[in-house]
């Protein structure tokens, strides 16, 4: 057994790191990559969930003589005032609007008297509102005597807040600060809908999957090649353009209801679209090539001869499926149930045309506050709720499953 | 828009040198962005010299926010929705508008007079067209219902109803429907009570209804059965009675119209040509163009230049019997209900 000598012990390390630094660099357009494509926007994300400094940045000052308010009667004279000084000047700047919005979200119908005060101050004089501030604000809109609407301003004034999350499992802080049960009662029914309608997709597409990429994976290279273009076309064409289709298909007056009417088996047409069938058909539809591919993949590996094997020495097709092939064939299973299903829980356009009522899912809701109400904070939180759920979902597939049995290829 | 992009790439390649800058304008396409092509975009390209791109974007706010915020304004002009102006105003989205510039009508009418009343009310825009959400039937269907009550009786009348999923407008019309007055529809809707009221009465229609996302789905849903009666945009419906010879009928009864208008975004470099664009669009006869898509110009000057067959299909002929939407109250309430109408929709 000879020792290496120093010298060569230096070049071997030599080399070592260089081929390290070679590949790091392979590596680098995808890490700067994902670093601002993924992980910038999502902490971006998780930020907004509990920061939104909007109303502590508008109205700083007010903020903190409120600060030693019991919340039980009015403010002092002097914090209204201060608030009257502050209002115009946002009248001003026209920022009252995100004031406006922001106290909204707490008291709803506070927005035009948000806005319409400021209008009213506008022009006053300076040295007037100084003077009489309180007595004008309070003059405005008789919202302004109550003291709800400064409990509101408070809570908003909030820079970190917890809120939104308790939003997003239905619930809220009352006026003493306890955690309660919100009126509107949503989210939970949603996530509940939500990861059902993934586990529903999820065994569909195992259902109708897993026969077939087991064919596939039996059958000569050209028939499994014939079929394989079947998988993938769907996969190749614009999922637009899939659901539109399926719209085309399920509609009152489609190609499904006209055939069953010219058929005789119905009388007037069945509601096969706008609820959660049509969803759950659509999406099934979309999302079978992710669980055909890596099954199909997988079973590939597997050597018929086993199953042979195992049938020789006496077992039934179905003891010897269930005892051999299915353990092998469980990382192909596990991978496309995994994909399809973490797909199927953020999806948002397919249940937002084809959903109706009961296909909503709670991506749509997520859309909701992005493009129509604004509550950007709130959608931002619901968004981290799925993305914790995903990940407390995986932690468990691990758990059970294990995510060496995963395997694409 | 193949007219428009050729029209782009030869002005392009002849006059670059001489042109102005580009100006982006954003509506909401359609048929009825191609009136707006036809009677605002051509001929203030050909007349200024100022290329504008045309973009199509799908209304609400979140747009122009996300745009502010990040300082990087893509847009000049904007076609906004009244219920969305009051809020994109307030939050400071859009410049404030000078209106004492704008232009006075052909007749002479100075601006102030000739706008009709709510086109100026806001300060960041300036009244394009009257349009208004309306319900049509298809008349295959033999008689159909001619009020709002008719709408909300499925004895009656049976059959699918066709409704945008938003609480907007439905939540007026079931108010309308259970006998509420026009005029306290929304003071009524700003109440606990009447939100209850509200959702009762659509409860009574809920399993008769049928959900759609966006305007385009209205004329689909009637013309191939999906719904005996749906709600619309009125221009949608007059477009495939007009263009296709659709058996649908408009029925005014309780109809909620609204303005959209001309905005200008907030810290755009191009404020001047900006308001040059809002001041060609909103003269006489660019305006009296929209009346192809069944919406009624804002000018009263334009109006006069309608053909009388055509006023009858314009919601300015129907305001009396209509409600105006109020942007106020869907400032304040937009979300609140927003969340409610979601919860009653999964019950």
């Amino acid at each position: 057994m000879s020792s290496l000598t120093s010298e060569d012990a230096a070049n071997a390390r030599r080399q070592l790191r260089r081929r390290r630094t070679q590949a790091f660099l392979f590596v680098v357009p995808l890490l700067v990559f994902i670093l601002f494509a993924f992980v910038a926007p999502i902490t971006t994300m998780l930020f907004r969930s509990v920061y939104n400094p909007t109303v502590a940045e508008l109205v700083p000052e007010t903020l903190t003589m409120l600060e030693d308010w019991s919340g039980e009667e009015l403010p002092g004279d002097a914090t209204i005032t201060r608030f009257a000084i502050d209002m115009k000047r946002m009248a001003n700047d026209r920022t009252s609007g995100r004031l406006a919005d922001e106290i909204n979200r707490a008291l709803p119908g506070m927005s035009s008297v948000v806005k319409s005060t400021a209008r009213g101050l506008r022009r006053a004089d300076d040295a007037e509102l100084a003077a009489n501030g309180a007595e004008m604000l309070l003059a405005e809109n008789d919202r302004w005597a109550k003291p709800a609407t400064w409990r509101a301003i408070r809570s908003a004034g909030q820079a970190y807040t917890s809120s939104y999350y308790l939003t997003a499992v239905d619930l809220e802080y009352d006026a003493e600060g306890e955690i309660i049960m919100r009126d509107t009662q949503i989210y939970k029914q949603l996530y509940t809908k939500t990861l059902k309608m993934a586990l529903i997709i999820t065994g569909l597409t195992m259902l109708l999957g897993y026969p077939l990429a087991f064919y596939m994976s039996q059958a000569s290279p050209a028939t499994a090649n014939f079929l394989m273009v079947f998988v993938l076309l769907p996969f190749w064409t614009s999922l637009l353009v899939r659901t539109t289709a399926w719209i085309a298909l399920l509609q009152a007056g489609g190609v499904v209801n006209s055939t069953l009417i010219w058929a005789g088996l119905i009388n007037e047409p069945i509601e096969l679209l706008y609820n959660e069938f049509s969803t759950i058909l659509a999406m099934t539809h979309i999302l079978l090539p992710f669980m055909v591919l890596p099954l199909y993949a997988v079973m590939r590996g597997i050597d018929a001869s086993f199953m042979r094997a195992a049938i020789s020495m006496g077992s039934n097709p179905i003891g010897a499926w269930y005892k051999i092939y299915l353990p092998m064939s469980l990382p192909g299973l596990s991978a496309g149930a995994l994909l399809v299903f973490i797909i199927s829980v953020g999806y948002y356009i397919t249940p937002a045309l084809v959903g109706g009522t009961d296909g909503q899912m709670i991506s749509n809701i997520i859309a909701f506050h992005m493009q129509v109400s604004n509550n950007w904070e709130l959608a931002a939180a619901l968004g981290s709720l799925l993305l914790i759920l995903i990940l407390v979902l995986y932690w468990l597939f691990d758990r059970f499953v294990g995510t060496d049995n995963l395997k694409l290829g | 828009m193949k007219k428009h992009l050729t029209y782009l790439a030869t002005t392009a390649l002849l006059a670059s040198p001489v042109l102005a800058q580009d100006l982006t304008v954003t509506s909401f396409g359609g048929a009825y962005g191609a009136a707006q092509m036809e009677h605002m975009i051509e001929p203030y390209m050909k007349e200024s010299g100022t290329n504008v791109l045309f973009e199509d974007y799908g209304g609400g706010v979140a747009e122009m926010k996300a745009q502010v915020e990040a300082g990087n304004i893509l847009w000049d002009v904007v076609d906004i929705e009244v219920i969305d102006l009051e809020r994109a105003c307030a939050e400071g989205y859009l410049e404030v508008i000078d209106q004492s510039v704008l232009p006075e009508g052909d007749d002479g009418t100075a601006a102030a007079d000739d706008f009709i009343e709510d086109a100026l009310a806001n300060e960041c825009g300036v009244g394009n067209i009257v349009w208004s959400v309306v319900f049509a039937v298809n008349t295959e269907n033999g008689e159909g219902p001619k009020t709002i009550e008719d709408f909300f009786d499925t004895e009656a009348f049976p059959g699918k109803r066709g409704l945008r999923k938003r609480p907007q407008v439905n939540m007026e019309w079931a108010l309308l429907a259970d006998g509420v007055a026009p005029e306290e529809v929304y003071e009524v809707l700003a109440t606990e009570e009447g939100q209850a009221q509200a959702f009762a009465k659509l409860d009574t229609i809920k399993d008769e209804i049928t959900w759609y996302d966006s305007w385009s789905q209205a004329p689909v849903l009637l013309n191939d059965g999906g719904a005996t009666m749906v709600q619309s945009a009125n221009g949608r419906i007059f477009a495939a009675i007009k263009d296709d010879g659709a058996p649908f009928e408009i029925v005014w009864d309780s109809h909620i119209y609204d303005l959209d208008v001309w905005a200008i975004m907030k810290g755009t470099e191009k404020k001047e040509e900006a308001m040059e664009f809002i001041k060609f669009a909103t003269g006489t006869v660019p305006l009296s163009g929209m009346q192809d898509v069944a919406y009624g110009p804002t000018r009263a000057s334009a109006q006069a230049l309608l053909p009388e067959e055509v006023k009858q299909d314009l919601p300015t002929a129907h305001l009396d019997e209509g409600v105006k939407a109020d942007g106020i109250f869907w400032a304040d309430y937009g979300e609140s209900l927003g969340e409610k109408f979601n919860e009653w929709l999964l019950q």
